[in-house]
């Protein structure tokens, strides 16, 4: 393989494994900040342990987000340093940011968090969970602010130099791409979280203990609120943002809708094998209208087709091939997120109906369900990344530079290989540790005091689980 | 002063407090399993750095995004030339952001050995490179007309380079050891301070060594500027002066010593550069210099007002973080929990 395929499936490789940690670091801090907030202002112990329990589970998640962040922004200059070279005024402003008021903002106060339950007023420890909670998602803010640019560069000029500079920081950090992805983003972080909870809880109350019951009951009722509000906001900036591509990546919209030639009006796929080599459907079952209807809310309008933006982008552009490399996979992943969120947001509907009617636990077909759902925001979130950046290819940066343009040229293949052989198999060893960690935890309902795990007479030793961890 | 110095300036206070902050906890992970002989002392040690390495940390990642804001050729240049060694202080720093998580998450001796192993290397490792890149780039390094490095990983192992990096190592050892001696009580207290008496003597001729060789490798002495003598009488003086309050057991002061050492080489260091930041080993014209590696001045001055809005800020709330952590530790205050 060649240093530019290697760059990429290391870069795929290393992000889409990111991103299993981030949405629920994002997510789940959140609750986490919301529980402990009804323990201050209730006072009652079982939101305590609840905030505890499920911050052990952020923490074990948190590290692996944070070290596997690391890779990343080191690795646009080590394997895309013309990328770098070429985008550093506009792209390489924001990622200073995320750092600035972003980590350590994360990093200072979850340590405060970790170890401060007895060292500070409840007050000043809710606001570290709060903070740490407001960073991740202001963190995410800012690398979409960097992503953004890759999918519609505003903001900028081209300099004498080649290189792209910034005119215009707040047409960078207001790109209307942005203003969409990043509550979708955001929100689908939330719905992670969400339906961790739902999981977790629904496990417990299988296995019915007692004595854990009512967290458990209460702590599923809060992952349903949350993930039945947090998975609709994410369809809807979703959709929105389907919607904008029409205009600004028609391409990639088109790839993720298997769709070749241009239709007015245009009808939605559901099932396509299509012949990539020749840019046609083999088979194709379709929905008339449909596709034009969600892209402009009218029953008609021109959808364009893949062969068309080719010939269109080979005249601006010049000779070339604009083709995204793997429509299967944009066609797939769009459906798999689509289907997932769909799933999930039915899942919150039914389980809140059980819930506030008392009849969760007369249904163990529906928790069970529920345990495989933590899956499903997983799959969403994965695909939907690379229907972003596979639907993208083969620009870097929409309309400005194409990927074989972006790679460093003194990065041999021979080091590639290291670096990608080497990422993998550490990742894969962690990988293994985490869920090993994770479902020790998610079982583990503590070692709190045996007569009662909310009595107040038992703070002392409740502090256990989390303390001893370090 | 133009925008450039001031990015130049900022980005080596960036690396300041990586030093300052990170070499002491990397000196604590290096010392971890020597240090703590029992379970019960290995934890103690570690809580020492709980709350704060990942923020300590951050000023290193803030350093690379600043690099790559305000000098993106520097980022470019660097991060691809120095590719393989970037890539073990990558896997160094990823197994030991895990382990502080994972290691106490089960009480399996040998996955508690593993996790403490990697700590170890995971701030041994970074905590050499540190050194071998950052001599290396005062030194120079093979650099060709289109700003690539065009040398092998094994250039940048060279004697000077390596010495630079013996002497970080050794250097945030002593730092860590007198954080340690300073933040830990008893037993494990005592055998800081046997560390911090063995360690002052070979990291001070290190020092002096790595100063001497400078003069041969680098321009440190030529042209001396004012910033460069004040950072060459601060890096000495720095240990010299812990020197003199170990003997007379004054330990907080000594740690000012290291820091003040620290700082005042983040000083000499990136004034022996200025105003390049990358020399070219192959011709004097494909320097890297603060203005032909920078971004538009528009990107440097929105930077700027960000980062004299922010910096000032983590400055309290980190500072707030130790006022908050200041009690020492001890094997009987943790074993309660």
């Amino acid at each position: 393989m060649d240093a530019l395929t290697l760059a990429r499936l290391q870069f795929g490789i290393t992000t889409v494994y990111h991103f299993f940690f981030v949405p629920l670091s994002i997510g789940l801090s959140i609750i986490v900040a919301v529980m402990q907030t009804f323990y201050v202002r209730t006072g009652q112990e079982r939101y305590k342990s609840m905030a505890k329990f499920w911050g052990k589970l952020l923490l074990i998640n948190f590290a692996m987000g944070v070290v596997t962040g690391i890779v990343q922004e080191f690795q646009f200059g080590m394997n895309w340093s013309e990328y770098s070279r070429f985008v550093g005024d506009i792209f390489g402003a924001p990622l200073a940011v995320e750092a600035l008021v972003a980590f350590f903002i994360e990093s200072t106060f979850l340590g405060v968090w970790i170890f401060g339950w007895e060292k500070l007023s409840k007050g000043t420890h809710l606001a570290a969970i709060w903070l740490v909670a407001l960073a991740a998602n202001v963190s995410a803010f800012w690398i979409l602010v960097a992503n953004s640019f890759m999918q519609h560069p505003v903001g900028y000029q081209i300099a004498e130099s080649g290189r792209a500079e910034m005119t215009d920081f707040i047409a960078v950090i207001t790109n209307p791409n942005v203003l969409l992805q990043f509550p979708h983003v955001a929100l689908g972080g939330l719905t992670t979280g969400a339906f961790f909870v739902v999981g977790i809880s629904a496990y417990h109350l299988l296995r019915n203990r007692h004595r854990s019951l009512p967290m458990f009951q209460t702590s599923l009722r809060i992952g349903l609120i949350f993930g039945l509000v947090a998975v609709s906001g994410t369809m809807i900036f979703g959709h929105l943002q389907g919607q904008r591509m029409a205009d600004t990546q028609p391409m990639k919209l088109a790839s993720a809708e298997g769709l070749w030639e241009s239709e007015d009006p245009a009808s939605l796929s559901l099932f396509q094998i299509g012949n990539e080599q020749d840019r046609e459907s083999v088979v194709n079952i379709r929905i008339p209208s449909l596709l034009s209807f969600l892209t402009y809310n009218t029953p008609d309008g021109l959808v364009h087709g893949i062969n068309q933006i080719q010939a269109e982008y080979e005249q601006q552009y010049g000779p070339g091939n604009y083709v995204p490399p793997a429509i299967w996979l944009t066609y797939w992943s769009f459906r798999a997120m689509v289907g997932a969120g769909a799933a999930m947001a039915l899942l919150a509907v039914v389980g809140l109906f059980f819930s506030y009617t008392n009849r969760m636990s007369q249904f163990k077909w529906f928790l069970r369900l529920l345990i495989a759902a933590i899956l499903l925001p997983y799959l969403a979130n994965s695909t939907g990344w690379l229907l972003t950046e596979v639907g993208r290819q083969p620009w870097i940066v929409q309309g400005l530079m194409t990927i074989d343009q972006a790679v460093s040229p003194n990065v041999t293949p021979a080091m590639l290989w290291i670096t990608l052989i080497g990422f993998t198999l550490i990742y894969g060893a962690l990988m293994v540790a985490d869920i090993y960690l994770l479902q020790k935890f998610a079982r583990d309902i503590g070692h709190e005091d045996p007569q009662s795990e909310m009595s107040s007479a038992a703070q002392g030793k409740n502090q256990a689980p989390l303390k001893s961890t370090y | 002063m133009d925008l450039q110095t001031v990015w130049f300036i900022l980005i080596a206070v960036l690396f300041a407090g990586f030093f300052l902050l990170e070499g002491y906890d990397y000196g604590v992970g290096i010392l971890l399993p020597f240090l703590g002989k029992k379970d019960a002392e290995r934890r103690v040690i570690i809580n020492a750095i709980g709350p704060f390495w990942d923020g300590n940390e951050v000023w290193l990642l803030t350093a690379g995004g600043a690099m790559f804001a305000a000098f993106p050729h520097w980022y470019a240049t660097l991060f691809s030339g120095f590719y393989l060694a970037l890539f073990l202080i990558l896997i160094a720093l990823i197994l030991r952001g895990v382990a502080f998580e994972f290691r106490s998450k089960d009480d399996n001796p040998r996955w508690r050995a593993l996790w403490d192993w990697s700590l170890f290397f995971g701030s041994a490792v970074p905590a050499l490179l540190w050194g071998v890149a950052v001599a290396n780039i005062v030194r120079g390094v093979a650099i060709d007309a289109d700003m690539n490095f065009v040398g092998s990983f094994f250039d940048l192992l060279n004697p000077y380079a390596l010495l630079g990096g013996v002497l970080t190592l050794t250097l945030f050892t002593l730092h860590g050891a007198l954080f340690l001696e300073l933040k830990i009580g008893g037993e494990l207290r005592t055998r800081a301070q046997g560390v911090v008496k063995m360690l002052w003597l070979p990291v001070t001729v290190l020092a002096l060594a790595f100063v001497g060789y400078s003069a041969l490798e680098t321009d440190m002495f030529a042209n001396l500027t004012v910033l460069k003598v004040v950072g060459l009488v601060g890096a000495v003086a720095g240990l010299l002066f812990t020197g003199a309050m170990i003997f007379t057991k004054r330990y907080g002061r000594a740690f000012l010593g290291t820091a003040i050492t620290l700082i005042s080489t983040v000083i000499l260091l990136f004034w022996t550069l200025f105003p390049r930041v990358m020399p070219s080993t192959l011709d004097e014209a494909f320097d890297l210099t603060i203005y032909n590696a920078s971004s538009s001045d528009y990107t440097l001055s929105v930077m700027t007002v960000i980062a004299f809005t922010v910096v000032p800020i983590v400055l309290i709330y980190q500072a707030w973080t130790y006022r908050v952590f200041r009690k020492r530790l001890t094997v009987e205050s943790e074993l309660e929990y």
